[in-house]
């Protein structure tokens, strides 16, 4: 068995790993409750002032933000998770032609990375007058995510009982009726963890917001914190409260659902 | 099915669920050995071109179309605004002669160190030492570990130039109160720091991947393995080369492949962290897409840099999966 020596070892180093992933966390939590006439330096403590939040959320403008945030990331989520579950769908539990090749274009729009479309991407919605507009960012993360939800789903419906599905329809249900009532309950966890892959995804998405929109009543979260950044680098706390507050939906979720962040995670989960 | 989970029943995923029963969703590796089994499931059902269409429709106008105008674009010298003038594959040539992108690429391969090697090292430390004692309090220790990679990477550069920032940041504060006021830097501003201190914080963000992913591989690897070890009196050391290291092969595949990716993908941080500078001491190849296509004006250039990471990333991804499928035979 194991020595009381290599016991203390491995906690020593489990907790100063796990301290220096908080340190930082901690450290900008702190300094975004700090008191914002005092000089300001990241991480020290000298008391809470919430204040801080709600000037970053009117003068930093961060209420826009996050609406912006919210209405993109609701739409993406809801949308990509509804048209993933169909294909998914038929890709798990149905034989037809060509399955296969198409199955591979999905593939292949869950491995090109977002680097790599951003540019004509841009060129395409601006003829079509979409950039500056909700769509530009939506439309895009819906395919990138329905690439990576389908390949999701599809998982999860090949591992339901087959006989299942026969019983089914021996009993005269139709394929949509089979779907929604029989096999959707069952899929409850996989679809929440589906679920907060794309939430936190589309929340975080950076690049191609900042390429798409310039209208600051457009801009999301991660992009108006990046421009509050720049023309505001001397206002530490205000700074710290705008982290804080474009940071902590996701970390919520993650909170509550964390099992689900991680799994889905583990499972080598990219989007494009 | 999936190549990098050899001979086990059961996924990370499930281990991590705390070994929930069977019927969880488990997708297959998108990068690795995949491919649709040669019996086709379920009956023949017209039916289901019909369940694909709107998911496909989107695909092809936001995904195949645009890629295939990048490539279009990429044959062409174009500033976005005038006619452009044929190139033929130049912008490609210059992919590998142009040293500014020839740089740039030799950045993202310094940042692998810090976004793979060295998470994926601290990972198999934990692993190693979890492997070998039962660990009271191990979900709330990954918890907090994997945190960082849920936070949004413009946040966690924002909250790292507050520490690197040479005059009252965190960092510099730190080595003043330890005594080593003489190692202070101007970390983000220095042209030999600049560098490794970005990656730093891509090291901070993805230990907690490699951690959480190889500690729910060692926990698959058979009890009986380290006994036998045991019995032949391996020491901690010999136990970690012989069975540890050798069960996680198909793990570390894994947490290499992730953590390649994001190096290869990596633009938020640089962007917020140093935009490329000081000089072009940081640009990386997403940088360089970003920075020529709606900076300078040499979008085919931009177009051609953003078709080569795909296939890099494709390629890397296929190359590290393949090396760990034979070595699992």
């Amino acid at each position: 068995m194991t020595s009381r020596t290599e016991q203390t070892l491995t906690y020593t180093i489990l907790g100063l790993f796990s301290l220096l992933a908080l340190a930082p966390i901690v450290g900008i939590v702190f300094t975004a409750l700090q008191n914002p006439d005092n000089v300001n330096a990241f991480g020290s403590f000298d008391g809470i002032h919430l204040g801080n939040f709600k000037d970053a959320w009117e003068q930093g403008n961060f209420g826009s933000y996050l609406k912006s945030s919210a209405i993109v990331t609701v739409t993406v989520v809801v949308v990509a998770g509804t048209l993933s579950i169909l294909s998914g769908y038929a890709f798990g539990l149905m034989r037809f032609r060509g399955s296969g090749v198409l199955f591979y274009v999905f593939l292949l729009g869950l491995m090109v990375p977002m680097e790599a479309m951003i540019v004509p991407l841009y060129y395409d919605l601006r003829d079509l007058s979409l950039t500056d507009t909700y769509w530009a960012l939506i439309l895009p993360q819906i395919a990138t995510s329905v690439a990576f939800g389908t390949f999701w789903m599809r998982a999860f419906f090949r591992s339901v009982p087959r006989s299942l599905v026969e019983a089914a329809r021996i009993d005269g249900a139709t394929s949509w009726f089979t779907l929604w009532r029989v096999l959707l309950p069952l899929a409850k966890p996989a679809v929440l963890t589906m679920t907060v892959l794309l939430f936190m995804w589309t929340w975080n998405e950076f690049l191609l917001a900042l390429v798409m929109v310039t209208d600051e009543g457009l801009r999301t979260a991660p992009l108006g914190l990046s421009f509050f950044q720049g023309r505001n680098t001397s206002n530490l706390t205000l700074l710290a409260a705008g982290s804080v507050i474009v940071a902590t939906p996701v970390v919520v979720v993650y909170m509550f659902l964390q099992r689900h962040f991680i799994r889905g995670m583990l499972s080598g989960a990219v989007k494009g | 099915m999936s190549a990098i989970e050899p001979a086990t029943p059961t996924s990370p995923a499930s281990a991590v669920a705390g070994g929930a029963a069977g019927a969880e969703a488990k997708p297959d590796w998108p990068l690795g050995g995949t491919r649709p089994e040669a019996r086709p499931p379920g009956e023949p059902r017209r039916v289901g071109y019909l369940y694909i269409l709107p998911a496909f429709l989107i695909l092809a106008g936001l995904i195949l179309y645009p890629l295939g105008h990048a490539v279009y674009l990429s044959l062409w010298h174009w500033d976005g605004l005038t006619t452009g003038t044929w190139a033929g594959l130049e912008n490609y040539a210059d992919v590998v002669s142009d040293p500014a992108l020839r740089s740039s690429f030799a950045h993202a391969l310094v940042l692998l160190a810090f976004y793979a090697l060295l998470p994926v090292a601290i990972g198999l430390l934990i692993a190693g030492l979890v492997a070998r004692a039962q660990v009271r309090g191990l979900a709330f220790f990954r918890t907090v570990i994997f945190l960082p990679q849920v936070i949004a990477m413009v946040v966690v550069a924002v909250m790292w130039r507050m520490i690197y920032e040479p005059e009252n940041g965190a960092l510099n504060e730190l080595l003043r109160a330890v005594g080593l006021g003489s190692l202070t830097q101007s970390w983000l501003g220095d042209f030999d720091l600049a560098l490794p201190s970005v990656g730093g914080i891509a090291t901070w963000v993805y230990y907690g991947l490699a951690m959480v992913l190889l500690t729910a591989g060692v926990q698959k690897i058979p009890q009986s393995l380290y006994d036998a070890a045991r019995v032949d009196g391996a020491g901690p050391v010999r136990e970690f080369f012989a069975v540890t290291l050798p069960g996680l092969r198909g793990e570390i595949a894994v947490a290499l492949t992730l953590t390649t990716i994001f190096a290869l993908r990596n633009f938020d941080l640089v962007y917020i962290t140093t935009k490329g500078g000081p000089g072009d001491a940081t640009s990386v190849p997403a940088f360089e897409v970003y920075d020529r296509a709606f900076q300078t004006g040499q979008v085919g250039s931009a177009a051609a840099i953003g078709i080569s990471l795909a296939v890099v990333i494709f390629l890397i991804s296929v190359l590290i999966n393949r090396v760990a499928e034979r070595g699992a035979r």
